[in-house]
């Protein structure tokens, strides 16, 4: 196998005045690797997330991204670039006063210029769907279109895997879909992080589950439960 | 609910002008105005003030509204000053005595803030707020003033929306606010969580920017472009401030 993109090794985290949040956390994901990370609230999920982006920092254990280690913020800085990572909240991700400004931030940031941070942004756009969404006001979206956008402020930087925290919260069913198809059609290496196991196995080849601050052993096999809803009685697909 | 923003969608000669230039004389005719201390100059101002007014096209009725607004905390003025300033006795009212100087300074107030307001209207209330971050750091105001009116248009909102959240929930378990210890506490209360929601809320926000390469510097997709016309707006305005420090100068001398 090719060698990781994202390694965690025996990370420890304690929020202060509370039992640990991550114990001796172990993870890796390689290129090209799509995996879904299935937990419970409170397994420490998000937690793990923001250490890999250099968010937070662990009291012990070690960062490995694109094959180096993350010693302080300046390492951080150049990995983050290459890493997308969609917040749980749209609303603290998207910041700018149009849809298009905030597409663009991440770009300028890169170093491109105002020419070009513009066509990739609505390059971006167009890939989530959303073309002609420029001059809207992001605060004014529903839940759906704002998640959307907040894909497309990270696709825009081109990333060279994908980091969805919980991305089905608060999205209508409709979203949901709209969600699994633009996913469907991108192919870089992703890690998905969701309490949702349809979800999950829409979007990802294998799924490991997470519970009291470590990743278990093992990969979880989907199997099929009795659910309830409306077209119940009408042969369908999830 | 959103800031709205009734006069930044005109299409008037002021509309056009470039918001750089447009901030620059909002700053050049406000901050001499600010510091007049006689009448002719002030009249002069509001004069000003009124002429881009109709110049800008805004609804008459908003800008009858948001001068109202303002008016009705120059009222509180007029209930103390004319009685407070020492001078000559005009008219009583009981056992109190309203001076000529008293009078006149609540009259200069009054006029200086119409004049003010009646500017800012025009020349800033005009500029859409997304060009108003932009034109702010093009004109080299510090970067930290910029992200401040920046964020707080973006989150007031938000901030908002947590209100009415957490001010519902406390009347559905029976609140209803009083004159009473028991209601100031729970203000408070309300008031320090929304400080706490806010904190935790700048925090998420600032690291989702750091994900996406901020290292402190906005770069902007703005561009404006100045022509002629705008320089000559901008001369305009420096004529009439220059005009109206003239003026006070005439009255007061250089002291």
């Amino acid at each position: 196998m090719s060698h990781a993109i994202i390694e965690l090794k025996d990370i420890d985290y304690a929020f202060p005045n509370r039992d640990n949040a991550l114990n001796g956390l172990n993870f890796h994901l390689h290129h090209g690797e799509k995996l879904g990370l299935f937990g419970p609230n409170g397994a420490g999920k998000t937690t793990m997330l923001h250490i890999l982006m250099g968010l937070i920092k662990p009291q012990r254990g070690e960062v490995v991204l694109f094959g180096k280690t993350m010693q302080d913020g300046a390492s951080f800085d150049e990995a983050r670039l290459k890493i997308g990572f969609l917040f749980q909240h749209s609303d603290d991700q998207l910041f700018c006063p149009t849809v298009l400004d905030d597409v663009a931030f991440g770009p300028l940031n890169q170093g491109f210029g105002k020419d070009e941070a513009r066509q990739k942004a609505t390059e971006a756009l167009k890939q989530v769907g959303l073309s002609g969404f420029e001059d809207r006001v992001p605060y004014r979206l529903s839940g759906g279109e704002k998640k959307l956008v907040a894909l497309a402020t990270v696709l825009a930087m081109k990333p060279e895997v994908l980091v969805l925290d919980e991305p089905t919260t608060g999205l209508s069913p409709e979203a949901k879909v709209r969600l699994i198809e633009i996913l469907h059609g991108l192919d870089m290496a992703r890690l998905v992080v969701s309490h949702d196991p349809d979800f999950l196995s829409a979007t990802t080849d294998r799924l490991r589950a997470m519970r009291d601050g470590s990743i278990r052993p093992g990969e979880l096999k989907p199997h099929t439960h009795t659910h309830v809803h409306e077209e119940g009685d009408v042969p369908h697909q999830h | 609910m959103a800031l709205e923003e009734p006069f930044a969608s005109g299409d008037s000669l002021i509309h056009h002008i470039d918001p750089r230039i447009r901030l620059l004389c909002a700053v050049a005719l406000t901050l001499p105005t600010a510091l007049l201390k006689t009448f002719d100059p002030a009249l002069t101002a509001l004069g000003a003030g009124l002429l881009f007014i109709v110049l800008a096209r805004l609804p008459l009725a908003i800008v009858c509204k948001r001068l109202f607004v303002v008016n009705f905390f120059i009222v509180f003025l007029w209930l103390f000053i004319p009685f407070s300033t020492p001078g000559t006795a005009a008219h009583s009212f009981g056992p109190l005595t309203a001076t000529n100087e008293g009078i006149a300074l609540a009259s200069l107030i009054t006029i200086k803030s119409n004049a003010i307001i009646l500017s800012l209207m025009a020349l800033m209330g005009t500029i859409a707020i997304q060009d108003l971050g932009p034109a702010m750091q093009q004109l080299k105001i510090p970067n930290k003033l910029c992200h401040i009116l920046l964020f707080t248009y973006r989150y007031i909102f938000v901030i908002h929306q947590e209100y009415t959240t957490m001010r519902q929930a406390m009347s559905a378990r029976g609140f209803a606010p009083k004159t009473d210890k028991h209601t100031y506490r729970t203000y408070a209360w309300l008031v320090g969580m929304l400080l706490v929601k806010s904190w935790d809320r700048a925090e998420r926000v600032h690291g989702a920017m750091r994900c996406r390469g901020f290292k402190g510097r906005f770069y902007t997709l703005a561009q404006f472009t100045t022509s002629p016309k705008d320089y000559i707006f901008l001369a305009g305005c420096l004529m009439l401030a220059c005009g109206t420090i003239y003026i006070e100068i005439i009255h007061r001398g250089l002291s």
